[in-house]
């Protein structure tokens, strides 16, 4: 008889809020080795075939395999397990919203609670980190052929591992002066500390993968440049241009949108200003327009760089917030305060160009529209001002374009993502596409399973498969 | 790292840098820019390119120290390193042949008025520069017009060199004495570029402006770039920098030139004193 399962998870030790919210570092510490082999060993070890958990992974992680390792404490073992089919999982233990995907179906949520194997995920990458282990890198026949990959976001970075660990010659073009896309620039130090996308980064050039940053594709180099010299090209360029509502005073200082917001703070450390050069508006209250997860990054940064009061402001309930639940929580653990049935109308500013009020009406929920989710429709006579120093868009981001503008062959869809066909190919011969670019805003496991899809179409269209004449516009979601 | 190459200070404050960026000097076209970092912990800015030579792979920039990091790099000398530089970034100026072009510029505007200016004459028009300047000792770039324009006139705030007066004056002068003026591009102060609108508004002639609004990326990713043009926003880094001046928001820019007046004080304070 086998020993008795404990049903409840083991929890995973968390900075106190209080304290938190005076700092950047990550909210979540992690398992320790015991915590986490206490974890795994609640697993049941659906054997590969079945086990629905691999199933709901978009790059199909063999979830049971690396649990096993973890129980043998072989960290290497269960690093190179995971790495066969993922190449991020530092990234993807704490940014995946496992709870949708593979804990969703975990077969140990009809005894107790799922198996948490994000953490475990994350506690494996780190580890290996911490004991500076890599796994083992494939000797590959060289293919003699060249790719370029545009963008370095989770997209890019997986097919450029993928097509390199394939023997082709790689080299990733980013616009920025670091890579890593939105991992490095939008997603806050204490979700995902940057070191640790430093960190993959360094596998990938360990793969022999070139980084080539401060090159924007459509200004430094063509496309039709890249196309010359590479066999092939796949555009992982995101969905990074950010989207305002044209209301009156929306150009106010002190109106961010979540992006520059972000950018400062991650990318430019302007938390650390004046000992970094990069400043950020500051005061004493700020109100976050929108509510997924980029919202509640951005309200969670604005409290830690001083804010004293941290609205979400959203038009519907909360039951439709987008963000994870597991940001809502922290978010709300921290003091964020939520306003919700509410919608901005107007800014208004002082003498000096700076936003003073962000001037709200009230909503009560219709008819659903097409996405079902009832539409807000605003109550006439509720308009109300709310004090603020500043306010941070965060209702939705569209591809940027300065690549396409001007290659008239790519066609796009009346979104701006560009359009592929199920094996990722453009309207454009010998180019690939993924991730944001092609979804619109997705998620950072999404891109990557792109991102391999499309190195495996890639390697197919390099071995001699034909172009098709027409390309049949794929359905992601 | 991109080395500078030969460095020189034109006037109190305005520095001229001849840097190795040859990706850059590739494919640069007049009135466009690039955005660079000096070092680590360094801010992101925009500077316009003066001049560029693709075959040996320089690109040449001119800057007014005004704030921290334009300091900073004012101390930068030949051999020294700058850590990113990447571009070249915006769209560039559009150039034909529109018979006779007017190049207005103010102050450190001059080197960006400089590279359309020399264009616009290539592309055959007529070429009048108007460049002002504070006083005689702050008058850059005199020779580089002289060479390429038909006509040339320079004009300072306190009339310390040749006529006193602004940029505005002179172009109202000059199109009061009946000379016919098919297309204007200015560049320089703010303020100084709104009211060069409202002259050419009245006689209806197309009017390009380069505006300079605070950027971060460059890329169109952030909007710290946004203006208002014509009632509708847009990201000065990838839609302009050049726009329609009859439908920007000056004011609206001017305001948000601001934005970071009391860390931009700080932060220079700080570097002075030898803090950073
Ligand atoms: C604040 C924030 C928080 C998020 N949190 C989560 C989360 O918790 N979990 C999750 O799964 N997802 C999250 N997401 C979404 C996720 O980050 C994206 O879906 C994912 O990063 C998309 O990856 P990508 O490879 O398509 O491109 P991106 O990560 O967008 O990277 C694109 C890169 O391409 C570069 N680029 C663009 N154009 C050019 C060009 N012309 N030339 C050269 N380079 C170019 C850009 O500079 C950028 O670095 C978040 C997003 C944001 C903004
Ligand atoms: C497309 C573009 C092209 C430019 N080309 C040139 C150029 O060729 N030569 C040059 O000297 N400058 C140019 N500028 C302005 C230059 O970017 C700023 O002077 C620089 O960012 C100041 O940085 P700082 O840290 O030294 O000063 P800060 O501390 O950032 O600012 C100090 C002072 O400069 C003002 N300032 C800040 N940013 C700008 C800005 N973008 N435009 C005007 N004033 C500003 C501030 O209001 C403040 O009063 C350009 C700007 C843009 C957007
Ligand atoms: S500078 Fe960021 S969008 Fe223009």
């Amino acid at each position: 008889m086998a020993k008795q399962i404990k049903k409840q998870r083991i929890k995973v030790p968390e900075q106190d809020p209080v304290a938190r919210i005076h700092n950047f570092n990550e909210v979540a510490l992690g398992y320790t080795w015991d915590l986490a082999v206490e974890e795994a060993s609640r697993c049941l070890k659906c054997p590969y075939s079945y086990a629905p958990c691999i199933k709901g992974c978009p790059v199909n992680v063999n979830i049971p395999g690396f649990i096993q390792k973890i129980l043998e404490r072989d960290i290497k073992g269960a690093l190179e397990v995971i790495h066969t089919t993922n190449s991020l999982p530092g990234i993807t233990g704490r940014v995946c919203p496992q709870e949708e995907q593979c804990e969703m179906n975990c077969v140990m949520g009809k005894l107790g609670d799922k198996i948490n194997i994000g953490k475990l995920e994350r506690f494996v990458a780190d580890e290996a980190r911490k004991q500076g282990i890599y796994p083992d890198i494939p000797q590959v026949e060289k293919k003699g052929k060249k790719v370029a990959i545009v963008g370095s976001g989770p997209s890019g970075l997986t097919a450029a591992a993928d097509l390199a660990k394939m023997g082709y010659d790689v080299t990733m073009y980013e616009a920025l002066h670091e890579g890593g896309g939105v991992l490095i620039y939008g997603i806050p130090e204490f979700r995902l500390p940057k070191e640790i996308v430093r960190y993959e980064l360094k596998f990938l050039k360990m793969l022999g993968v070139k980084i080539v940053t401060n090159v924007v594709i459509g200004k430094t180099f063509s496309l039709y440049e890249l196309l010359d010299e590479y066999d092939a090209v796949f555009l992982g360029t995101g969905a990074g241009t950010p989207k305002f509502l044209n209301l009156p005073g929306v150009n106010l200082n002190g109106i961010y949108s979540a992006n520059e917001f972000l950018t400062r703070i991650n990318l430019m450390k302007a938390y650390q200003f004046p000992e970094y050069d990069t400043p950020i508006t500051k005061g004493k209250r700020l109100a976050v327009i929108g509510a997924g997860n980029v919202a509640m990054d951005a309200a969670r940064s604005a409290l830690r760089i001083g804010y004293e009061e941290v609205y979400i402001v959203y038009r519907r309930t909360r039951e439709y917030m987008t963000a994870r639940e597991e940001e809502i929580k922290h978010a709300e653990e921290e003091g964020v305060k939520f306003m919700f049935l509410v919608s901005p109308i107007e800014f208004i500013g002082d003498e000096n160009g700076n936003v003073k009020v962000l001037k709200l009406i009230m909503n009560e929920l219709g008819e659903p529209d097409s996405s079902g989710r009832r539409r807000p429709v605003p109550i006439p006579g509720t308009e109300f001002g709310l004090e603020v120093d500043a306010v941070v868009f965060a209702i939705g981001q569209k591809p940027n374009k300065v690549l396409y503008q001007e290659v008239p062959e790519l066609k796009t869809t009346k979104w701006g993502t560009l359009i592929v066909d199920e094996k990722y190919r453009t309207t454009m011969r010998g180019v690939f596409a993924g991730g944001d670019a092609v979804r619109g805003e997705a998620t950072v496991v999404l891109a990557m399973g792109d991102g391999k899809k499309a190195a495996k179409a890639i390697d197919e269209y390099l071995n001699g498969e034909p172009w098709p004449e027409e390309i049949k516009p794929a359905n992601f979601w | 790292m991109f080395e500078i190459l030969a460095k020189k200070e034109l006037a109190p404050h305005i520095k001229w840098i001849r840097v190795k960026a040859p990706l850059v000097a590739r494919t640069a076209k007049p009135g466009q820019f690039i955005v660079l970092r000096l070092h680590e912990r360094g801010e992101r800015i925009p500077l316009t390119l003066y001049k560029w030579n693709k075959d040996e792979g320089y690109i040449e920039l001119v800057f007014q120290e005004v704030g921290k990091t334009t300091y900073e790099m004012g101390t930068y000398g030949v051999g020294d390193k700058i850590m990113d530089i990447v571009g070249p970034l915006g769209k560039p100026t559009e150039i034909e042949n529109y018979g006779n072009a007017v190049v207005v510029s103010g102050g450190v505007g001059a080197p960006i008025g400089y590279a359309v200016a020399r264009a616009l004459k290539e592309a055959g028009n007529h070429l009048t520069v108007i460049a002002g300047f504070r006083s005689k000792d702050y008058v850059i770039l005199e020779d580089e017009f002289g060479k390429i324009s038909d006509e040339l006139l320079i004009t300072t705030d306190d009339g310390s060199y040749k006529r006193k007066g602004f940029t505005t004056t002179v172009l109202e002068e000059y199109l009061n004495q009946g000379n016919k003026v098919d297309f204007v591009f200015t560049v320089g102060p703010v303020i100084m570029m709104k009211l060069i609108a409202e002259i050419t508004r009245k006689y209806e002639i197309k009017t390009l402006a380069s505006l300079n609004p605070i950027m971060v990326d460059g890329t169109g990713m952030c909007g710290a770039c946004r203006v208002t043009v014509g009632g509708e926003i847009k990201f000065a880094c990838v839609d302009g920098p050049d726009f329609d001046a009859h439908q920007v928001d000056f004011d609206e820019l001017m305001l948000r030139l601001k934005q970071y007046n009391r860390e931009e004080k700080l932060a220079l304070e700080r570097y002075l004193k030898g803090g950073a």
